[in-house]
C-alpha cells in the first residue's frame, strides 16, 4: 500500500474514532451521579433550587437532544460554552493547553536524545558495566510512581534545599515566564518514559546488529559507526517511535498527578475540574480534543513505523 | 445563605492542634511581635506591597459575580471588592457595613436603612437605587441566586428609595432579626444595573485588577473605601487545589497566606520559622443527622442513646486532631444566643444500653451516610461506629458520591453525617428546622417548635426573643435529630511577614479571609 492511501485511510478511521470517544464520554457523563445543577446547590440542596437551576442550565431537555445539538454544533466548529461559567469552552481548552504543551514539548525535546542515546550506548557492549548500570537505573526509576517521585522531589529541591521553585503558583499557566518552575515537573515526566524508551532502544539495537543485513554490510567493510547509525538504528527506531507516539499523548492529556502537585493549570486539571462540575460542554470539548490529538500522534507515529520499516506499518 | 460551601474540588479542613485554648494563644501571637527582625510582621500595620494568597479554586468555571460566590475563595474575593449593608461578627452577631444603622416601624414590617457615605471604584456613589437593584437581581425568580432563599422576605414591590442615602424595605412578615438578612450569605451591593462581572465594580476594599479564572485574580487598593484603605497595595489570590501544594508554595516563598491547612501540617510546621499558623475557633460544627421521621431514629429514646453513647473528645482528639472542641447537640458554640446555660452532655453508656433495650433496638443494624465531602467525613463514620458498638448498635459506614453527597442526604437515609459554617442560630434554624425549611435534613418538623421561632422573630422584645431562643434549644438538646458532637478550628497558614490576620473569626464571617486589614512587612 501507497503511504498517501494509508494515511488517508487512517485519518478517515481516526475521524470516526473521535465521533466515537465524544459519545461514549457524553453518556459516560450523563450516567455520573448528579448534574451541575445539583452540584452548584452543594450543600445547600433545596429542591426547588435545584429545579430552577436546572431550568436555566437547560438541563430539562432529553439527553440526546443535547447532544445532538452538540454534535450539530461541533460541526460548524463551535465547541459550546461552560454551564456554570457560560464562557466559551475552547476558550477554556486554549488556556489549559498552553502549559500542556509547553510541558509535553520540553519533555520531549529532552526525552528523546537522552534516552535513545543512551540506549544505543547501552547497546554497544551488551552486558557491559554501562549497560548493566543504565538497566539497573532504568527498572528502578521505573518502579517509582510518578506522584511519589514529584513530592519526593519537591520536599527536596523545593523545601528543604530551596534549589527550585516547589510549584508553579504564580504564573498563571505562564511557565516560560520563570523558566525554572518546570524544572521539577520536567524530571517527573522525563523519569518513566526515559526507562522505557531507552530499554526499547537498547533492545532493538541489539536486535538489530544482529540481523542478516547488518551482518551482510559488516562483511561488506561498511565501518561500525556507520553501521549502527545508517543500517540498524531505523529497524530499532520502530517499536520506539510507537512507544514515543503514547508517551506523547499522555504528556498530551495533561498529566493530572504532576499537574496537580505542582500546579500546573494544563489540560488534566481542567478535565478534573469540569467532571466535578459536571459540565458536560467542558468536559465534551476536553474529550475532542484529547482524542484528536492522540488519534494525530498515533497516526503520525505510524506513518514513521511505515517509513522506517514498512513491513511492520503495513501489517499494523 | 449557609456555610460558605466548598464545591466538592475544594478541600475542605478546619482542623487543628491544640484544641479551644489554642485560638486565644494565636490571637495574642501577631501581637506579640516587639521588635521585629527582618522577615517578621510588624505589630503595626506598614502601608504597601502585594500580599499574595493562595486558596483551591473553582478552575475554569470560577466566576466573579459577588451574588454567585460559592467557593472559599470567591467568597473572599467578593468581600476584597464588594461590600453587603451587614456582615457577621466574631460572634455570629451582625455587624452594620454598608448600613450605618435600621430602624424597624412598630409592626416589624418597614426598615428604615440608612447608608453610609460610601463611593463604587468608579467614582459613583453608593445609593439606595443600588441596594434595591441589587436585592432585586438576588431575588429574581428566574434565577437561582444563593441569597434568594433569605432575600425573599423582602417585598420589593412595597420598598422604596426614600432618598439616595436612605432605603425602606418592605417585610412579608414581622420580622425582628431582618439584620440577618443584610448580611445574608452573598447578599452584596452591586452597581445599579450591573450584571457582567468580567471587570468588577463594586464598592469593596479592593479594586478590580486582572483575572485568569482557577488561575489568579489581581486586585489593587482602593484608597477611597469606606471603613479605612487597606494597607495593602496589591492583593493577588493564587489557586492551588491541593492542600500540600498550598503549603508549599509558602515555604517556597511563592505565597504570603495559604488558606485551609490540616492540622497535620500545622504539627508538621509547628517549629518552622517559615509559617505562622492562625486558628479559628468554633468555625465548623461537627454532627450526625438523624432523621426523625422514620425508623429506627423517630424514637427519642434511640435518639437519646446516641447522644449518651457518643464519646465527643475521642472524636475530637481522632477525626479532628484535636483541633476544635466538644459540642453539645447544638449549634453555634459561642455565637450570639447560644445556650450555654444547659449543661455539657457527657457519656453515660449504661443509661445508653438501658435506652437502647427500651426502644428495641439491640443489636440494631443502622446505614451511616458518609462521603469524602469534607474533611473527616469518613473518619468520623468509623470512629462513631466503634463507640456504638459498645452500647449494642451496629452502625455500619455506607460511603455515598461526594458530588452528590448533600443532595442526597436531604432526603435519604436514616443517619448522615452533617456539618455547617458560622451563620446566625436564628438562620440555622429557619434553613433546617422548621416545617417549611427547605434544607431539613433531620426532618425535624414540630408545629410547637415553629411557634416558639415564630415568636422568637416577631417579639420587639429581646428578652422573649432570648426566651424563646433558649426554649427552642432546650427541645434540641433533649430529643433533637442533630448529634453535635464537636466545633472544628479553621486553619490558615501564613508567612511570618505577614500581620493582622484575625483569630477570632469563625469561617464565614466578616474577618475570615478578609485582607484590607492584614499587613506586610
Amino acid at each position: 500500500m501507497s503511504l498517501p492511501r494509508y494515511a488517508a485511510r487512517r485519518a478517515l478511521v481516526g475521524a470516526g474514532q473521535v465521533v466515537g470517544v465524544a459519545t461514549v464520554v457524553f453518556v459516560l457523563t450523563e450516567a455520573l451521579p448528579g448534574d451541575a445543577a445539583v452540584v452548584i446547590a452543594g450543600d445547600q440542596p433545596d429542591p426547588a433550587r435545584i429545579a430552577l437551576l436546572r431550568d436555566q442550565l437547560d438541563l430539562d431537555r432529553p439527553a440526546w437532544q443535547r447532544y445532538l445539538d452538540w454534535l450539530a454544533d461541533l460541526a460548524s466548529g463551535d465547541l459550546g460554552v461552560s454551564l456554570v461559567s457560560q464562557r466559551p469552552v475552547a476558550g477554556v481548552l486554549a488556556a489549559g493547553a498552553a502549559p500542556t504543551v509547553l510541558l509535553a514539548a520540553a519533555t520531549l525535546l529532552l526525552l528523546v536524545p537522552l534516552s535513545v542515546g543512551l540506549g544505543m550506548l547501552a547497546a554497544r557492549r551488551e552486558g557491559g558495566r554501562l549497560d548493566r548500570a543504565l538497566s539497573a537505573t532504568a527498572v528502578g526509576l521505573y518502579a517509582v510512581p510518578e506522584f511519589a517521585l514529584a513530592l519526593l522531589l519537591v520536599a527536596v529541591f523545593g523545601i528543604r534545599l530551596a534549589w527550585l521553585p516547589p510549584t508553579a503558583v504564580g504564573t498563571g499557566g505562564d511557565l516560560l515566564s520563570r523558566p525554572a518552575v518546570l524544572a521539577l515537573p520536567l524530571v517527573v515526566l522525563l523519569a518513566r518514559p526515559f526507562c522505557s524508551l531507552s530499554r526499547l532502544t537498547r533492545a532493538g539495537m541489539i536486535e538489530a546488529m544482529r540481523a542478516e543485513h547488518v551482518a551482510h554490510a559488516r562483511r561488506l567493510g561498511v565501518p561500525e559507526r556507520r553501521l549502527r547509525l545508517v543500517h540498524a538504528l531505523p529497524n530499532a527506531l520502530a517499536p520506539v517511535a510507537q512507544q514515543l507516539a503514547r508517551t506523547t499523548d499522555w504528556l498530551l492529556g495533561g498529566v493530572i498527578v504532576v499537574e496537580a502537585v505542582f500546579v500546573v493549570p494544563g489540560l488534566g486539571t481542567a478535565l478534573v475540574d469540569a467532571v466535578t462540575a459536571r459540565d458536560v460542554p467542558t468536559v465534551q470539548g476536553l474529550c475532542v480534543l484529547v482524542a484528536v490529538t492522540t488519534v494525530t500522534v498515533n497516526l503520525a507515529a505510524d506513518l514513521v513505523a511505515f517509513r522506517l520499516a514498512p513491513r511492520v506499518g503495513a501489517a499494523a | 445563605m449557609t456555610s460558605v460551601i466548598p464545591m466538592p474540588a475544594a478541600r475542605l479542613t478546619r482542623r487543628g492542634l491544640l484544641g479551644g485554648a489554642a485560638a486565644a494563644a494565636s490571637a495574642t501571637l501577631l501581637a506579640g511581635c516587639g521588635d521585629s527582625p527582618t522577615g517578621t510582621a510588624s505589630d503595626r500595620p506598614r502601608r504597601g506591597g502585594r500580599l499574595r494568597a493562595v486558596f483551591a479554586g473553582g478552575g475554569a468555571q470560577e466566576t466573579l459575580d459577588p451574588h454567585l460566590a460559592n467557593l472559599f475563595n470567591e467568597a473572599s474575593r467578593a468581600k476584597a471588592m464588594f461590600d453587603k449593608l451587614a456582615d457577621y461578627g466574631p460572634d455570629v452577631s451582625i455587624r452594620p457595613r454598608l448600613a450605618s444603622g435600621w430602624e424597624p416601624d412598630a409592626g416589624l414590617t418597614r426598615w428604615r436603612i440608612t447608608l453610609r457615605e460610601a463611593t463604587f471604584h468608579d467614582g459613583r456613589p453608593v445609593r439606595a437605587a443600588d441596594v434595591l437593584y441589587s436585592y432585586a437581581r438576588i431575588t429574581d425568580p428566574k434565577r437561582a441566586f444563593r441569597a434568594r432563599a433569605s432575600l425573599e422576605l423582602i417585598d420589593l414591590r412595597g420598598s422604596r428609595a426614600v432618598d439616595d442615602r436612605t432605603v425602606e424595605l418592605a417585610l412579608r412578615r414581622p420580622f425582628a432579626e431582618f439584620p440577618n438578612v443584610l448580611a445574608a450569605f452573598g447578599a452584596y451591593v452591586v452597581p445599579e444595573g450591573a450584571d457582567a462581572f468580567d471587570r468588577p465594580v463594586g464598592s469593596g476594599p479592593f479594586a478590580f485588577g486582572a483575572f485568569q479564572p482557577g488561575r489568579s485574580l489581581l486586585l489593587k487598593r482602593y484608597a477611597d473605601h469606606w471603613d479605612g484603605a487597606p494597607h495593602l497595595d496589591e492583593l493577588e489570590y493564587l489557586v492551588a487545589n491541593e492542600e500540600s501544594a498550598r503549603i508549599n508554595a509558602l515555604l517556597g516563598g511563592q505565597a504570603d497566606y495559604a488558606h485551609d491547612v490540616t492540622p497535620t501540617t500545622a504539627r508538621t510546621y509547628a517549629g518552622d520559622a517559615r509559617v505562622r499558623i492562625t486558628r479559628m475557633a468554633n468555625s465548623t460544627m461537627q454532627a450526625l443527622a438523624m432523621k426523625v421521621d422514620r425508623p429506627p431514629f423517630d424514637n427519642r429514646d434511640l435518639r437519646e442513646a446516641m447522644f449518651l453513647l457518643t464519646e465527643r473528645q475521642q472524636l475530637v482528639d481522632t477525626v479532628l486532631s484535636g483541633a476544635g472542641q466538644v459540642g453539645n447537640d447544638l449549634f453555634g458554640k459561642g455565637y450570639q444566643h447560644y445556650a450555654d446555660d444547659i449543661a455539657q452532655r457527657v457519656p453515660d453508656l449504661d443509661r445508653a444500653r438501658f435506652l437502647v433495650e427500651r426502644a428495641g433496638a439491640r443489636g440494631l443494624r443502622i446505614p451511616l451516610d458518609t462521603a469524602p465531602v469534607a474533611s473527616g467525613f469518613v473518619e468520623t463514620a468509623s470512629v462513631f461506629a466503634e463507640q456504638a458498638r459498645q452500647v449494642g448498635l451496629t452502625v455500619e459506614a455506607r460511603s455515598g458520591n461526594k458530588d452528590t453527597y448533600w443532595k442526597d442526604i436531604l432526603t435519604g437515609g436514616v443517619l448522615a453525617c452533617y456539618r455547617s459554617g458560622a451563620m446566625p442560630i436564628e438562620t440555622h434554624i429557619s434553613q433546617r428546622l422548621l416545617s417549611t425549611s427547605t434544607t431539613n435534613a433531620t426532618r425535624w418538623r414540630r408545629p410547637d417548635f415553629d411557634a416558639l421561632y415564630a415568636r422568637a422573630v416577631s417579639s420587639t422584645d429581646e428578652q422573649t426573643r432570648r426566651q424563646a431562643y433558649g426554649d427552642m434549644q432546650r427541645v434540641l438538646h433533649a430529643e433533637g435529630g442533630f448529634l453535635v458532637w464537636g466545633f472544628a478550628d479553621f486553619l490558615v497558614a501564613t508567612s511570618p511577614r505577614v500581620g493582622g490576620v484575625s483569630a477570632a473569626a469563625p469561617a464565614n464571617t466578616l474577618d475570615w479571609a478578609r485582607f484590607d486589614k492584614v499587613w506586610l512587612g
